[in-house]
């Protein structure tokens, strides 16, 4: 990518699939491309508009089964997601977004919904609600190291051929069988929720480097805080 | 012997037993230090009589508060807004506002006909139920604590099933807001107030279709469905309030900020369903001056402090409007314990960017968690220990400070300052 032109981070229907900090993840996002001298813009739009094409990140956030159902339906019909994600864009969801991925998942009264089939995986609804703080361990070819997070979803997924597990959970539910998340390409979902990326720069830095090439590393000031919070919340889950 | 002494005698003798061990329970609890004591002496008494709810609630006339934000206040408001009827009003101003807190706040009154109970979101189908409430008030629903409050959407599908079959109740609403709109539509008697709605990130879609709703200033509606805002019976119009008769009277409130002259236009509508007149209601309104240490000023080595109390994305909003000008100094403290949600995750949908160039201090256990947050949106801050460290921080700039604190985070700072009210 030219490193002149404007990143462009697509949040896809705040207006449906926004239920608790999503915004987090394109804020993290736009801070670490501009810290890094690479423009970036935040581009919102309203499950009422078309989606654009040309977008580098596409972000996807959490809902509640109607709202899941509604904006599948929305962006089948629309087009510009799937045709984006073709040509090569980045698409990061958490949560009731990440379900919306696979081919298939349980909406309201647990009848199930065909997804968006960018993923190769399956999510229905499992006996309890996993809700609490969540570690796992990313897929060492990716590079990231540990997540940190919390998941709030009473979803089970099961990952076809064409998906890898994004990590092994060591605390916590994700996809139900020991795994977290899944990757295909440069399509990633989590069901680590809400502002994922805040906590785990590493993933945050993953998806800019797909979008925008080798990344150079930022200055141990501008990561202090964060990796602070890193230490606190894996420390505070690691301690009894 | 009065109607209301005949009334407490009509009390089956399990529940006068069980108001009785229940009472002198939450008397321990109080004496012992561990709390307000308004919730284990409705617990007792709920084991020894299941329906004892039911039974106090009888014959007496209820108001329910429910909605996201501003229960406790708009509750306390309430009663000062019927304090013309004359007479004890029973209610639970400390927030206990489940099964337990409402049965403690009718037995701790046995003589009052009127109880104004601030109820929780997720329990007022079981509560319209139980106490056949005169008038319900639904102020607002918006995103809270995730980890344990229930989907906002299921929540308004529940109040519109509980109060379609409902048919004696009253529901004061605010029809500014979509979502309350919807669950109120299902009652049979509403009066709507034009309430506002500050926060509207849980409301862009249609409850009953889900198509993306059309908005134009405060009116809005739904092209697909029809569900729209229906025709308002007061109004909040800046700082007046426009009564069913159009109307205007300045509200001239003590308490700060649009979320509360809005809780007091609610207020006046429940005082006109009990025939109290808006003069003499809105006398009242003007004396509240704190609600459970919420609002209060407080002094601490020459600084005044003023703590104001919000829990979610939608109460920080409205508390940040609120915000005394630069310089005062502004302390944000934020805990994740589980009255408060163990997840943090919502300080992402507040805006803080109004906040830069201004003296911030950051607080409370989980600090680093907003210190990120801050930093994503370019606002400088200084982290502190406790009041003291915030108090030394901001007498280096103003003699005064505005704590904003979540649940807990606000229970903190009220003890170390000498539990204020």
């Amino acid at each position: 990518m030219n490193p002149n032109r404007t990143l462009r981070l697509v949040w896809v229907y705040p207006d449906l699939l926004s239920t608790y900090g999503d915004r987090g993840n394109a804020l993290v996002l736009e801070r670490r491309a501009k810290l890094r001298g690479i423009p970036a813009e935040i581009i919102e739009v309203n499950s009422d508009q078309p989606v654009p094409r040309d977008g580098d990140i596409y972000l996807m956030g959490g809902g509640e089964d109607l709202p899941q159902t509604l904006a599948t339906k929305r962006l089948v019909a629309d087009g510009g997601l799937h045709a984006a994600a073709q040509n090569g864009a980045v698409v990061f969801a958490v949560c009731a977004g990440y379900q919306m991925l696979g081919t298939e998942f349980g909406g309201a009264d647990d009848m199930p919904v065909q997804g968006l089939g960018l993923l190769d995986m399956r999510s229905g609804r499992g006996e309890k609600r996993a809700v609490g703080e969540i570690v796992a361990h990313v897929d060492p070819v990716l590079n990231v190291g540990q997540l940190t997070g919390f998941e709030n979803h009473q979803g089970v997924t099961r990952l076809g051929p064409h998906a890898r597990p994004l990590a092994r959970a060591t605390l916590g539910t994700g996809n139900g069988d020991g795994t977290e998340g899944a990757y295909a390409g440069r399509v990633l979902g989590t069901y680590l929720h809400g502002p994922a990326l805040v906590r785990n720069p590493n993933l945050a830095d993953l998806l800019l480097h797909w979008a925008a090439g080798p990344l150079p590393p930022l200055s141990p000031q501008s990561e202090e805080l964060v990796t602070r919070l890193r230490a606190e919340r894996l420390a505070a889950v690691t301690t009894p | 012997m009065d109607d209301n002494t005949q009334q407490r005698l009509r009390l089956p003798m399990r529940a006068r037993v069980a108001t009785t061990v229940g009472s002198a329970a939450a008397t321990v609890s109080r004496l012992a230090g561990k709390g307000d004591g308004s919730v284990i002496g409705g617990i007792i008494g709920l084991r020894l009589a299941p329906d004892l709810l039911s039974l106090l609630a009888a014959g007496r006339q209820v108001v329910l508060v429910t909605g996201t934000n501003g229960k406790t206040t708009t509750t306390k408001l309430i009663t000062a807004a019927l304090a013309p009827l004359g007479g004890e009003i029973a209610s639970n101003i400390y927030g206990a506002n489940m099964e337990a807190g409402l049965t403690s706040a009718l037995s701790r009154a046995p003589d009052a006909r009127v109880a104004v109970l601030e109820t929780d979101e997720k329990y007022i189908p079981a509560m319209v139920k139980a106490t056949q409430p005169k008038v319900v008030v639904l102020l607002n629903l918006s995103r809270d604590q995730m980890d344990r409050a229930a989907e906002i959407w299921l929540l308004a599908r529940r109040w519109r099933e509980a109060l379609g079959s409902a048919p004696g109740c009253r529901v004061v609403a605010n029809a500014d807001d979509p979502l309350v709109a919807w669950a109120a539509s299902s009652a049979q008697q509403v009066t709507w107030v034009a309430a506002g709605q500050r926060w509207r990130e849980d409301s862009w879609c249609c409850p009953h279709c889900g198509a993306h709703l059309q908005r134009n200033g405060d009116d809005w509606s739904c092209k697909e469905c029809g569900h729209r805002r229906p025709p308002v019976s007061w109004i909040l119009d800046g700082d007046e309030v426009i009564d069913p008769t159009g109307r205007p009277t300045r509200l001239d409130l003590a308490l700060p900020g649009r979320a509360n002259r809005s809780n007091a236009v609610i207020a006046l509508a429940v005082a006109e369903a009990f025939g109290v007149h808006i003069s003499q209601a809105l006398g009242e309104l003007r004396k509240v001056t704190s609600v459970a240490g919420r609002y209060t000023q407080v002094q601490r080595r020459g600084c005044d402090i003023r703590l104001l109390l919000a829990k979610n994305p939608a109460g920080w909003l409205e508390a940040l409007d609120v915000m005394a000008p630069a310089p005062t100094p502004i302390l944000l403290s934020v805990n994740a314990q589980g009255p408060d949600g163990r997840d943090t995750s919502w300080l992402w949908d507040v805006d803080f960017r109004r906040l830069r160039g201004r003296h911030v201090l950051v607080g409370g256990e989980r600090k680093l968690d907003l210190a990120v947050r801050l930093e994503a949106d370019e606002v400088a801050f200084k982290l502190v220990n406790n009041i003291d460290d915030a108090v030394d921080a901001a007498l280096t700039v103003a003699r005064n400070l505005e704590v904003l604190a979540n649940y807990t985070a606000f229970q903190q700072y009220r003890v170390a300052l000498g539990r204020v009210q």
